[in-house]
């Protein structure tokens, strides 16, 4: 019975601190409804584990909490590799912006010198 | 204009201040006519002055990219520019200007000349798995090429408009990708890769490694970027 109020806690507490990011503008809304939308999960299921037995038999996990760990672990990796592509992705383009101002400069300081 | 054709040099440089003025005078007094453009690759030291003081006209990236990053601008600078040929040359004095007329020639039948060593000559000797994989390399280059490259990692090297059009849009930024990846991809689209041989005099500064784990390394990195240049669109 503790451990479904910790976790229903810590559920609420990311609910709060999400919130709180996206009222600050610190945060981008699709990263918001993401960590949103965990939260709104996380939080019944840990109120009421019991609730994803029947679905963890049926696919033959022994037990509600170790699909939820399961999934978490997949759900994070995939978030990892989403992370890790953003970051690629965000490097190319600060690269072509790079080599904008260097071009930008060196045109500058060409029509300068004429 | 050599051969009729408006050359630029491009020298991507990152803290060679001991040298990049002489490479550029060296350049200007060989090759009187054709552009000079020094990438100063967000060096720490005063690289674009004295480049610019030599007479090269310098764009300054704000942060360090690698090589490939600051031959990508070169090559958007020549293609913007309306340059027919494109030439890299290092910063470090090891390739002689007086070959540019050889690769520029050479651009007649080819869209890519590599300036490779002399088999022995010039050499800086190499060995143990770095040696394994410069010459695994030629030996994969050179089939799809169809043609002889023995020196696939030269960073003295000349494209034609084609290819300055390509690389104004797409280079590797990653290490080795601007060598080996801009290869395969040339070769994966019909583009004819020959090398012109040049002797290369010893670097005014700097030695490449010997450690054997870093040339383990480097072997490692070399099969990868290479296995993904071959399936990477």
């Amino acid at each position: 019975m503790k451990l479904t109020i910790l976790t229903a806690i810590s559920g609420l507490a990311v609910l709060v601190f999400i919130f709180e990011l996206v009222r600050r503008r610190q945060l981008r809304e699709k990263y918001a409804v993401l960590w949103g939308v965990v939260g709104i999960v996380v939080i019944p299921l840990a109120l009421f584990p019991s609730v994803l037995n029947p679905l963890s038999r049926a696919i033959g996990v022994a037990s509600g909490v170790s699909l939820v760990l399961f999934l978490a672990v997949v759900f994070l990796l995939v978030v990892c590799i989403h992370l890790s592509w953003e970051v690629s992705r965000l490097e190319e383009e600060t690269r072509t912006l790079a080599e904008d101002i260097a071009l930008l400069r060196t045109e500058l300081r060409e029509r300068v010198n004429q | 204009m050599i051969n009729g054709k408006r050359v630029l040099i491009v020298i991507p440089a990152w803290n060679e201040e001991a040298s990049v003025a002489d490479v550029v005078r060296e350049v200007r007094g060989e090759l009187p006519g054709v552009g000079v453009l020094v990438v100063d690759d967000g060096s720490k030291d005063r690289t674009h002055e004295m480049a610019a003081q030599a007479g090269a006209t310098v764009a300054r990236l704000p942060y360090n990219l690698g090589v490939g990053g600051a031959m990508r601008l070169g090559y958007r600078y020549g293609y913007e520019n309306h340059y027919d040929v494109v030439i890299q040359i290092d910063a470090d004095g090891q390739h002689d200007p007086r070959y540019v007329p050889k690769l520029v020639d050479a651009l007649d039948d080819a869209d890519f000349v590599i300036g490779a060593r002399f088999a022995g000559e010039g050499d800086y000797n190499v060995h143990g798995p770095r040696k394994w994989a410069m010459t695994l390399l030629s030996i994969a280059l050179s089939r799809m090429a169809h043609a002889k490259l023995t020196d696939t990692t030269s960073g003295f090297r000349a494209a034609n408009r084609r290819t300055v059009e390509l690389f104004a849009h797409w280079y590797p930024v990653e290490y080795l990708g601007d060598t080996i990846e801009v290869l395969v991809r040339l070769l994966r689209n019909e583009y004819r890769i020959v090398q012109v041989p040049v002797t290369m005099r010893p670097r005014q500064a700097g030695t490449p490694s010997h450690s054997p784990i870093k040339s383990t390394v480097y072997l490692a990195r070399a099969a990868l970027i290479f296995c993904l240049s071959m399936v990477r669109k």
